[in-house]
């Protein structure tokens, strides 16, 4: 065992790694945040709710049809991002000639809903979820413990954060999106289905937490307060790293869990407002975000 | 430049005042009968949160912004009241002015990172904020974590009378929470508010005009954290603690919903949207989270169907100014 | 019309009934954690043995008629402040029971003392309760943060556990726990190297586990409870802690808490209780009916339960000696000054603090081979008796003790 900085090395490395984990869903849901705000000009309160709504989609896919982790890191995506769609068609869509603020109240209320019901069915206190069997176990690597799920959920959020970035900044389709964004009704000229378009939109970015729901199920227990914890952070996230791009909602995202995990380490206290005070001094510097396109 | 400004909305101004002063002076009797009926201990926290949601509705209402952190005012007011009344042992009317400067200050910071950015940016900035001293509040040792600030003494106002006895407590809740509302009638109808107004039914003429909107927009926005301010101090001295819950988001969440469910942008309406909301909580504690989803059900209703809340309702059925 | 003076007529005929059994109306609330994370060691499990307790004594004092209100306080003390204000102004509810979670134990006890009322708590656990912020009004039933330390501390320091790192859930629960505990760490010769404060409600502890691994302490002490001493307690096992040579303490577990770990899981941990439902007949007696009550085949009450039927019956034998509830105070100087007798407890007494006293008992949950039946859950190691289990009276700084 060697020490960095007068810190024991496994310390200091499991701290990292907890601040990746972190980070991860950091990313994946200010991804979704971006994607979707990029495209209604919406800001997506219900974002945590519908992660949590996914874990215990995951949760009740496992406890009444045994169906386990790996298909539901599929199904439960699905099953939220068609609720999401159907959200967007019935409620979101009647808002978007209005003031951007309705859209934040809506989804704030929506929010509320879904997590009542939770507290409801399932009370507050956090509901395990087992570790998938061909990822229990762990890797002594010497300096650290490192769990083997946790290394998966790195892994996985990474492929996808930037799978999505190069779908979106690559392909045709991103390129359609992208246009759809800048100017709606020149892409309408073009015969695309704009209105279609949105609602798939929403889906993908509601489908991107759940996915990030579902991963995150086994390592913070199912309960229904997950989600509300978790994006106030995101919003301060995206703050940082400003709405205008993908890949800096990816980076800042990891880049933050990071920080906050080195913070834990040098000085704990102050690990739970240290994305705030960042988010506070990005402010004072570049008001639009690090990433954001000036106003 | 200014007058050619404010000349169209000040033209207005003789007409709509007589049913605010009827709509008032039934508020006050109202208020002054019902201890005997209903549950004082009750209506007192009624009358707080009114006064928190109208301090937040100057600022959405009249100016156009939403603050999704004002739980930060209104907590650490209610903190910092009830520490100096503990541990300080100041008598209550300075405990609460301590509070309430202690809101204004806050603001103040708050006020001047969060105005650099509009709309969506400014509602997340002001949760992210609020949520950052919610973490202060639960780590540090004054505030008391989880347990709060237990037991603070109602005291003796200015050392004569005594605040335990419940009906002394209610004309001074009562005296603050008028003397506030009409502090904050006279702010909007003031030359100050009606360029808050015309900032927030467009930001650049007035800026054209040669306004410099920023500074108004902060001031509104001590102002309104600063009367926040007042009702989380002042409720530390009814209910006699502070804990987390005032300092939460889910506390940001329901001033929203107060308003909005009131009406924005109406001078009552905050009074009966948290009059509302209170007596909903109050009678459907019973039922425990389904009062969360009632709450998000609401909010979602008030968004896609009355967006013009309760009192902006009536204001537009019988034609008056509420 | 008819039917409004038919009603009158029969509530008139019972009143005149009545008045000559000294018709006695009480009202009681049982104040718990009804959807969180100590719902399973109290919620409507005492809700349950509240009314069995009621029932028991109906059954010899038929002018006796009790209603049970019950309420969830989510853990946080301005809830419970506004429910206990609310019960006892406008419900007129005459006495609370259970209230887990110190911190909102501790603001009732504030509510309960200015209007005169009655607190007895069985769910909380923090010793000021019967120390610093003793009151009149106040009996301590079922356990508290000193009886745990001295319990499990002291068992654990003189197995070679010498070196300590703290846990600690971050209120007054925790705090209390781990203050007791550390005492008597130190007294007995142990040294604590360290401590992390978690919030109450943790779903991920992996950040704190990281710096209980890193200061190297033989035992990590969970100054938590509830839902939190089991995750904390899961994910140890996820970080390779215990596999690392590390010993876990859990300074306070229920049966709740050992039944949702399960024994291939829980078992080898030394725990310090003074109940379980499989120690004498009259407690497998009482599990049974308790089951049938909750409608929970299977589930098996807890200690805090238990408290609450016992305190009840106290409470409400006090009040019939009194023929009064009106006066808590009275009332609680009544309970303090009757002998305790019931079925789970057996005989006791209470402490002018306000301290319930009866013996503690050290368990240690066995091994899956070791268990029988379902429940099977304790062996006892050693019992702790009653004079013996809790803070000398003198030592707690209550200012109801005199001298």
């Amino acid at each position: 065992m060697f020490e960095i900085f007068g810190i024991p090395s496994q310390a200091l490395f499991g701290q990292l790694l907890i601040g990746l984990i972190n980070g991860s869903f950091y990313a994946l849901l200010s991804l979704g945040l971006a994607v979707i705000f990029g495209m209604l000009n919406i800001i997506n309160f219900a974002h945590g709710a519908q992660y949590m709504l996914a874990a215990f989609a995951a949760y009740i896919l496992l406890t009444t049809l045994d169906i386990g982790y790996w298909p539901a890191l599929i199904i439960a995506p699905l099953i939220v991002g068609a609720f999401g769609m159907v959200l967007e068609r019935t409620m979101l869509q009647w808002l978007y000639k209005l003031d951007h603020l309705y859209g934040l109240l809506l989804t704030f209320g929506l929010a509320l809903i879904i997590e009542g019901t939770a507290r409801n069915f399932y009370g507050s206190a956090g509901l395990p979820y087992r570790v998938p069997d061909s990822l229990q176990g762990g890797q002594n690597l010497g300096f650290m413990f490192l769990p083997n799920y946790r290394a998966w959920v790195i892994v996985a959020s990474m492929i996808v954060c930037f799978g999505t970035w190069f779908m979106i900044e690559r392909t045709r389709l991103g390129a359609y999106l992208r246009a759809a964004t800048e100017n709606p009704t020149l892409v309408r000229a073009f015969g695309i289905n704009v209105p279609r378009m949105i609602t798939l939109t929403y889906g993908f970015g509601v489908a991107l937490a759940a996915l990030a729901g579902v991963m995150a199920a086994p390592i913070y227990n199912v309960s229904p307060q997950m989600g509300s914890e978790l994006i106030i952070v995101v919003f301060a996230v995206v703050v940082i790293g400003g709405m205008g791009s993908i890949l800096g909602a990816i980076i800042t995202g990891f880049g933050l869990g990071v920080i906050e995990g080195l913070t834990k380490v040098f000085f704990p206290e102050a690990s739970s407002t240290v994305i705030f005070v960042i988010m506070a001094i990005v402010l004072l510097v570049r008001p639009s975000g690090l990433f954001g396109r000036r106003i | 430049m200014e007058q050619v400004a404010e000349a169209p909305l000040r033209a207005a101004a003789p007409a709509r005042t007589r049913s605010e002063t009827i709509a008032f002076l039934i508020m006050a009797a109202i208020l002054i009968i019902a201890p005997f009926f209903t549950y004082p201990l009750f209506l007192m926290q009624v009358m707080c949160f009114a006064l928190f949601a109208c301090a937040f509705n100057l600022l959405i209402g009249y100016v156009g912004l939403l603050s999704f952190g004002h739980a930060l005012y209104f907590g650490w007011a209610s903190y910092v009241c009830a520490h100096a009344a503990k541990v300080w042992g100041l008598t209550p009317e300075l405990a609460i002015i301590a509070g309430t400067l202690t809101a204004a200050g806050l603001g103040l910071i708050a006020g001047l990172l969060a105005i650099r950015r509009q709309g969506i940016y400014f509602a997340m900035i002001t949760l992210a904020l609020a949520q950052m001293m919610y973490f202060f509040a639960l780590q540090a040792k004054f505030t008391g974590g989880e347990d709060g600030i237990q037991g603070v003494p109602r005291g003796k106002l200015f050392g004569v009378f005594d605040l335990g006895h419940t009906m002394t407590m209610y004309v001074v809740v009562l005296v603050i929470f008028l003397g506030c509302f009409l502090l904050i009638h006279r702010i909007i109808n003031s030359p100050f508010g009606e360029v808050l107004k015309a900032i927030r039914e467009n930001e650049a003429r007035a800026i054209s005009l040669g306004y410099k909107t920023d500074r108004y927009k902060l001031m509104a926005f001590v102002l309104s954290a600063t009367l926040a301010g007042t009702a989380g101090a002042t409720k530390a001295i009814v209910l006699q603690i502070a804990s987390l819950t005032d300092v939460n988001w889910p506390m940001s969440g329901e001033v929203v919903l107060m308003t909005l469910v009131g009406g924005l942008g109406t001078i009552f309406g905050p009074v009966i949207g948290a009059f509302v909301i209170l007596t909903m909580q109050y009678k459907l504690a019973p039922v425990g989270e389904w009062v969360l989803v009632i709450q998000g059900v609401i909010f979602v209703a008030c968004v896609l169907l009355f967006r013009r809340g309760i009192v902006g309702e009536l204001a537009r059925i019988f034609k008056i100014k509420l | 019309m008819k039917k409004a003076f038919v009603l009158a007529a029969i509530s008139a005929a019972l009143a005149c009934g009545t008045a000559q059994a000294q018709q006695m109306n009480l009202k009681i609330g049982v104040l718990t954690d009804m959807s969180s994370l100590y719902a399973d060691l109290g919620g409507q499990g005492s809700v349950a043995a509240a009314k069995l307790a009621i029932a028991d004594f109906v059954k010899d004092h038929p002018n006796f008629k009790v209603d049970v209100v019950s309420g969830d306080h989510q853990n946080k003390p301005d809830i419970g402040t506004n429910m206990a204000n609310q019960w006892f102004d406008v419900d007129k509810v005459d006495a609370i029971f259970d209230v887990p979670n110190s911190g909102v134990a501790l603001a009732v006890n504030e509510v309960a003392r200015s209007k005169n009322k009655v607190l007895v708590d069985s769910g909380a656990a923090s010793s000021d309760l019967t120390g610093a912020k003793c009151s009149p009004n106040t009996v301590h039933w079922t356990y508290d943060t000193w009886m745990l330390a001295n319990g499990t501390g002291k068992a654990i320091v003189k197995n070679g556990g010498t070196t300590w790192f703290f846990l600690t859930a971050d209120y007054a629960f925790g705090h209390a726990l781990e203050r007791d505990t550390s005492a008597v760490v130190e007294k007995n010769g142990g040294k604590v190297l360290g401590k992390v404060r978690h919030p109450l409600n943790t779903n991920d502890f992996s950040s704190f586990l990281l710096q209980a691994q890193a200061s190297k302490a033989k035992v990590i002490g969970l100054a938590n409870a509830g839902g939190d001493t089991i995750n904390s307690i899961k994910q140890a096992a996820e970080f390779g802690i215990v596999k690392g040579g590390q010993s876990l303490a859990g300074l306070l577990v229920f049966s709740s808490d050992v039944a949702s770990l399960g024994l291939p899981t829980a078992q080898g941990l030394t725990l310090t209780a003074t109940w379980y439902w499989d120690q004498t007949d009259a407690n497998r007696a009482w599990a049974k009916r308790w089951q049938a009550e909750r409608n929970a085949a299977g589930k098996i009450p807890t200690m805090v339960q238990a408290g609450v039927y016992a305190g009840v019956l106290h409470y409400l034998k006090a009040v019939a000696a009194l023929k009064s509830a009106a006066d808590g105070k009275a009332v609680v100087a009544k309970m303090k000054e009757l002998p305790t007798d019931d079925p789970l407890f057996g005989k006791g007494s209470i402490r002018a603090d306000g301290r319930k006293l009866h013996n503690a008992y050290l368990y240690e949950v066995k091994k899956p081979a070791e268990s029988k039946h379902a429940g099977d859950f304790y062996k006892v190691l050693a019992t702790i008796p009653a004079a013996e289990a809790f803070r000398p009276l003198n030592e707690g700084g209550c200012s109801l003790v005199k001298g």
